[in-house]
């Protein structure tokens, strides 16, 4: 079972893990073909995939990297937040700022400053924070420094005083609603009700085309492995043991020396970063963001992905995102009435019977037919780590 | 013999002579014959003539019909004055048509089928108008009733410079009523503003002095305008200084409305809280499907009116039981179904109840449909109470602050007083021992989680007074629950108590400066940072029992 591997830091944190290594293979693979088949392959072929297939999954994986985030405060560190959704769309906001200033005069009031809601509020110049978003790297930064410098703030507060566990949970959701409300105003200077949208084009591409929309999937892919690989390396790192640590008993690591309140900060602003970089692939896919992103029932069904997928193993996350997610393009479409019943089942069963989702399941069969991968994924990458 | 009286046989000729109307005008000339013969004319018999006179005729008949006082007099007299009064063509049935079908002026009903050709109006001219409202006001002024001699006085403060001074010195003389009297005096008051003599203006200033009327303070603000330009020192002085004065005392009326709006907030969210401050704040659960339960109590009200929909205000006394049995049936049911299996797991508990809440929002949805129900208010509940002339206060706020606090000392009284709340909270404080004292702990638990539901099943018997109620009507309250509860201290009802009322008025305070938005987001970011400082809330119970997370 020991396998460690000696060589590079990467080596060694993929060599060692066996299901990250399937996942991040089945993700390259699926990076690289989905492009693909959408370019190549001629429309009407059995191997060519539609460019709305593409984008859904492109979303998939988007919200696959939220699902990471999340995982990775509260499988591993055990903060429940209620107000991820909220670092997504500030994400999702600052690349919507960008791609608001691309469009340029060719809005409906072809002012070549102010994006289209500016002109109808009858505002004349820029507000401040809307100044550098013209550019592409400011942009990025902000996707980054937005949402990691709320939870920087948040997280430097609620930590200190030690506010923990549900008081915690219930905080963060406090912090998406009052952010609900604020970005539902017009005054605010991000388009209110309507949020940011009518995008044209990203670094000069444009964002229908089909090769833009290939490039983007492939984008989220990448972000999603590299994201994975962020946490993977966070966990499995002596920082990594501590947060465990603090999860299973938070007073107890206190008294061994360890400053939790440091600890925390720092995997709960890295957490909040990922969430923004997923929500500002998420965007230009969608193409809109609104304030409805920050609503506090978004944010419970991102924890209901992880919970699906296996709370505490970084892969299951990606699995629960993908496969919640599925059903409720399924479920939505086809029977919608259907579909809250089954989130809310899925909400009541996997916290009685799945304690450790679909991946906890899957190793209990494996488990109990004692196959030689017995005790294989969580346990094992864990007893690694 | 009266004019009247030849004018009306006149037309009666008329009519036997004219066979096209003859059938259906028979029975009307007759009976005008008959009450010539009785000599006894009644404010029917005057607006029959009404239809058919000129306007000089209908001057005289006007004053005629002031005299006949019946209840139909006035408004007759209104309608008339206001173009609304219409006669029908065939049969001369006086009738009311504003828009719709025209209702009968005897008996009040409405007619159908009638075309614009119908029915003819009774034509009124600018001398009849000043002779109807004249007579209006005198007819309400001596009314017998004194809400409606009170409505006319106000009405005066109005139009005090149109009145005739003889008709107020005689109204003042005979109005018994101080209240009435002090508003006819404030109609003298605003009459002598306009007067030539300087000292009568200046009593006028004085006797208008303190009066909240919107109209007063116009009349007030104007004189001071006129006096500026006219360079009156002295009188602009003493009308400054009587404004300042009823500014102050508007001033203050805003801020006691302020304080009552909030208050009524604060009950509207103690009600809300309340039972989460037993199911969250006693036994440590996160009932994230609490707004469910505060919604399903409003479905029963809404279903017992539906059963008894004759009698708003009875079904709303029977909905209080009713919707705390369902909403605490349902609650002890998630107890023993679900909650029972993840005590110690509030993190756990917090997902299972959201999942339910979906599942309830969608059952309510699917069963009543997605479209918000709305619940009849009962007559005791609509209406305002005047505290004075720019102050009314709604009748229904008072009630949800009587009623959340009603509900607050019934619940103390069942914690403190009863066989169930005793072994409630020694179950809190101490599980294990009380269990070995020989009480069945995971009873106490499934009902004390009931009564908790049932408490917020009953708060929606009183938001459904406010709100429409719909599958999403819980949600909007789940947040602001959990924040009064955890900002006023956790386990405490007291904490409750202030929490609710302070972030109620705290929030109606910031309000008209910050705007509704801003108000509830400083709130939201105030609590935030509160529980930074006291992560235990206002009113922090000391032990371990509430240490957890």
């Amino acid at each position: 079972m020991n396998d460690s591997f000696k060589g590079g830091p990467l080596t060694r944190l993929i060599m060692n893990d066996q299901a990250g290594r399937r996942l991040l293979g089945v993700l390259l693979a699926i990076s690289i073909l989905v492009p693909l088949s959408n370019l190549l392959m001629p429309e009407g072929s059995i191997l060519h995939v539609s460019t709305f297939t593409m984008t859904l999954l492109g979303k998939y994986l988007c919200y696959a990297l939220l699902a990471v985030a999340v995982d990775l405060i509260w499988g591993y560190c055990g903060i429940l937040s209620l107000g991820h959704g909220a670092f997504f769309a500030l994400g999702g906001y600052a690349m919507g700022m960008y791609l608001m200033r691309q469009i340029g005069d060719r809005g409906v009031y072809a002012n070549p400053e102010l994006p289209d809601f500016m002109v109808f509020l009858n505002w004349t110049e820029l507000p401040w924070y809307w100044y550098g978003f013209d550019q592409f790297w400011f942009a990025m930064v902000m996707v980054l420094a937005a949402p990691g410098i709320l939870a920087f703030v948040f997280g430097a507060l609620a930590f200190r005083s030690r506010v923990t566990g549900v008081y915690l949970s219930i905080i963060t959701q406090a912090l998406t609603y009052a952010l609900l409300l604020a970005f539902f105003r017009n005054d605010m200077g991000f388009g209110g009700n309507n949020g940011l949208t009518d995008f044209k084009d990203i670094l000069g591409f444009d964002l229908q085309a089909d090769t833009t929309r290939a490039a983007l999937f492939f984008s989220s892919g990448l972000a999603l492995m590299m994201g994975y690989l962020i946490s993977r390396y966070i966990v499995t790192s002596k920082l990594g043991r501590v947060l465990v640590a603090i999860r299973d008993s938070e007073s107890r690591a206190r008294f061994m020396g360890y400053r939790v309140e440091h600890y925390k900060l720092f995997v709960f602003v890295v957490s909040a970063m990922l969430a923004g970089v997923a929500g500002a692939l998420y965007v230009p896919q969608v193409g809109i963001i609104n304030p409805g992103e920050f609503s506090p029932i978004n944010s419970i069904e991102i924890i209901i992905w992880v919970a699906v997928g296996g709370r505490g193993t970084l892969f299951g996350a990606v699995i629960g995102a993908i496969l919640v997610n599925y059903a409720k393009t399924y479920f939505t479409g086809a029977f919608a009435e259907l579909w809250l019943f089954l989130l809310g089942g899925l909400f009541v069963l996997t916290t009685l019977y799945l304690p450790k989702g679909v991946v906890g399941l899957w190793a209990q069969i494996k488990g109990k037919m004692g196959g030689p991968g017995s005790g294989s994924g969580s346990e094992k990458a864990e007893g690694q780590a | 013999m009266t004019a009247y009286a030849r004018f009306s046989l006149l037309f009666l000729s008329l009519f036997f002579t004219a066979p096209l109307f003859a059938e259906d005008m028979e029975t009307a000339s007759a009976e005008t014959v008959i009450s010539d013969i009785a000599e006894e004319k009644t404010l029917q018999d005057y607006l029959a003539e009404l239809t058919e006179a000129g306007f000089r005729e209908k001057e005289e008949l006007v004053l005629k019909v002031v005299e006949t006082d019946e209840p139909e007099t006035l408004p007759v007299m209104q309608a008339l004055l206001e173009g609304d009064l219409y006669y029908v063509k065939d049969g001369n049935t006086l009738v009311y048509k504003t828009s719709g079908d025209p209702v009968t002026v005897f008996g009040g009903e409405t007619m159908t089928g009638l075309g614009s050709r119908d029915i003819k109006k009774i034509s009124v001219n600018n001398s009849l108008r000043t002779l109807l409202r004249a007579q209006i006001s005198r007819v309400e002024l001596f009314s017998k009733n004194p809400q409606t001699r009170k409505t006319a006085a106000i009405n005066l403060l109005k139009s005090a410079d149109e009145l005739d001074p003889a008709l107020l010195d005689e109204a003042l003389s005979q109005e018994a009523d101080a209240g009435i009297k002090e508003i006819l005096l404030l109609v003298e008051g605003i009459r002598q503003l306009e007067s030539d003599d300087s000292a009568v203006r200046l009593e006028g200033i004085t006797a208008l002095t303190g009066s909240l009327y919107p109209e007063v303070r116009g009349a007030l603000s104007n004189f001071a305008n006129r006096a500026e330009a006219d360079g009156n020192g002295k009188e602009l002085a003493a009308a400054e200084a009587a404004l300042s004065k009823i500014n102050a005392m508007l001033r203050f009326n805003s801020i006691f409305e302020n304080l009552y709006f909030g208050l009524a907030l604060g009950a509207v969210l103690l009600l809300a809280a309340i039972g989460l401050a037993i199911t969250f704040g006693v036994m440590g659960v996160i009932n994230m499907a609490h707004g469910e339960m505060i919604m399903l109590g409003a479905y029963t009200t809404y279903v017992v009116q539906q059963l008894m929909p004759a009698n708003p205000g009875a079904s709303l006394i029977v909905s209080i039981p009713a919707a705390f049995l369902v909403a605490g049936l349902v609650g002890v049911a998630i107890e023993r179904g679900i909650i029972r299996h993840l005590y110690g797991r509030p993190l756990e508990t917090l997902l299972a109840t959201f999942g339910l809440s979906l599942i309830l929002q969608q059952a309510v949805r699917s069963i009543f449909g997605p479209l918000n129900r709305s619940v009849v208010t009962p007559e005791w509940m609509a209406g305002t109470f005047e505290v004075n002339p720019a102050l009314a206060l709604t009748y229904n706020r008072l009630y949800i602050i009587i009623f959340s606090l009603l509900v607050l000392a019934m619940l103390a009284l069942v914690l403190k007083r009863t066989l169930f709340g005793l072994q409630m909270r020694a179950v809190t404080m101490n599980r294990p021992m009380a269990s070995s004292m020989g009480i069945r702990t995971g009873w106490v638990d499934a009902l004390t989680f009931g009564l908790g539901s049932g408490i917020a099943g009953i708060a929606g018997v009183a938001l459904s007074q406010l709100t429409n109620v719909g599958p999403n009507m819980g949600q909007s309250y789940i947040i602001d629950s959990f924040m009064v509860v955890v900002f006023g201290g956790v386990g405490n009802l007291w904490g409750t108590l202030v929490g609710a009322m302070s972030l109620g008025v705290v929030n109606k305070i910031l309000e008209p400066w910050a705007g509704a938005v801003v108000a509830k987001i400083l709130v939201l970011v105030f609590i935030i940072l509160f529980i930074q400082k006291r992560p235990r809330g206002l009113f922090a119970l000391k032990g371990r029992s509430v240490d957890m997370g």
